[in-house]
């Protein structure tokens, strides 16, 4: 596969409210498999995908937060989170469950400027 | 009555219409609702204003799926299901904000 | 829904022969799954399955082959994190058939 393509994947919505998280994980676990250039952008309500600590026994559906941890052997690393979505909810880079590159809007915009597929979740 | 809310604040404004709308009874934020009960959320002030007016309860199950057990506002009241059950029983109308 | 029975017990499959709970798993549902898949196991193949069911409860996935390959490298040293070692153990798809022997769901990116 020599025709590597950049895909980042835009996360704006919240887990588990909508599937849109989940199914956005699995495409990129798809994409990142077939050895792909995979960045994922999360803002909005897209930070609170990435918010450790969910505990999902109570509302009885599958949690994902562990999954995130295993987009590095997938060689997904570049996970590019919105400074001003993390103000605007309260979080900071801390409450990640995951390493990521906080970034402000305007940084954030250049790197979907760089891509050759943007998907949107 | 009773104002059920199934929207994150900053997706969605329904939150901000109760607030706005409704005289006053009690709010039940569920699903991604509960993220308007969550410390340091933009929507905390309003909130925390209108609580003189409102009577505001958070679903504690969806707040532990989403991680933001320990971060409850102040003044919010969590509660479980059965507690979903009797805030319904106990008002005479209810409303669902889609 | 297909059922499989292994000592008097029976247990729910998908319609590929995938476990549907894989809290029911255990060693010889793993050994009954691997007899349906022809493989016949040895130590070897049980540290692969092994493996991957510690992974599975670690991330909640199994993973895609690439990424075995490399996670099986790490762990037990690059002459198992090879996909000619685990293509002889595991003749039709490591990925596949060892998820399949532990009871796991088909790996995310499957087809």
């Amino acid at each position: 596969m020599s025709d590597i393509k950049k895909f980042m994947f835009v996360n704006r919505k919240a887990p588990y409210g909508t599937i849109y998280a989940l199914e956005s994980l699995e495409v990129v676990l798809i994409a990142a498999a077939f050895e792909q250039d995979v960045s994922m952008a999360f803002l909005d309500d897209g930070v609170y995908q990435l918010k450790k600590g969910h505990a999902t026994k109570g509302i009885e559906v599958k949690g994902f937060e562990k999954t995130y941890g295993a987009l590095e052997d997938y060689d997904v690393t570049k996970l590019y989170v919105d400074q001003e979505s993390l103000d605007a909810r309260g979080l900071t880079a801390d409450d990640m469950c995951v390493p990521v590159e906080v970034m402000s809007r305007a940084e954030l915009g250049k790197k979907m400027d760089e891509q050759d597929v943007v998907l949107s979740f | 009555m009773l104002h059920i809310i199934n929207k994150s604040p900053l997706d969605r404004n329904s939150l901000e219409t109760v607030l706005t709308t409704a005289t006053g009874g009690s709010i039940l934020l569920i699903e991604d609702g509960v993220y308007g009960a969550t410390k340091g959320n933009a929507c905390e002030g309003k909130l925390k204003a209108a609580m003189g007016k409102f009577k505001v309860y958070a679903l504690q199950g969806d707040l532990e799926a989403r991680g933001f057990a320990d971060r409850v506002t102040d003044g919010v009241t969590t509660v479980d299901y059965a507690g979903f059950v009797d805030l319904v029983a106990d008002s005479k109308t209810n409303q669902s904000w889609l | 829904m297909a059922t499989i029975d292994v000592n008097g017990k029976s247990y729910e499959t998908d319609e590929e022969g995938y476990l549907v709970d894989l809290s029911q798993w255990n060693e010889d549902v793993g050994g009954y799954l691997a007899q349906t898949e022809g493989v016949a196991m040895t130590e070897q193949h049980w540290e692969v399955v092994n493996f991957l069911r510690d992974y599975y409860n670690e991330f909640q996935i199994a993973p895609a082959v690439r990424v075995l390959t490399k996670a099986i490298g790490k762990k037990l040293g690059p002459e198992k994190g090879n996909s000619q070692y685990l293509y002889e153990l595991f003749p039709y798809g490591p990925a596949k058939q060892a998820c399949k022997i532990a009871g796991l769901p088909k790996p995310t990116g499957c087809v």
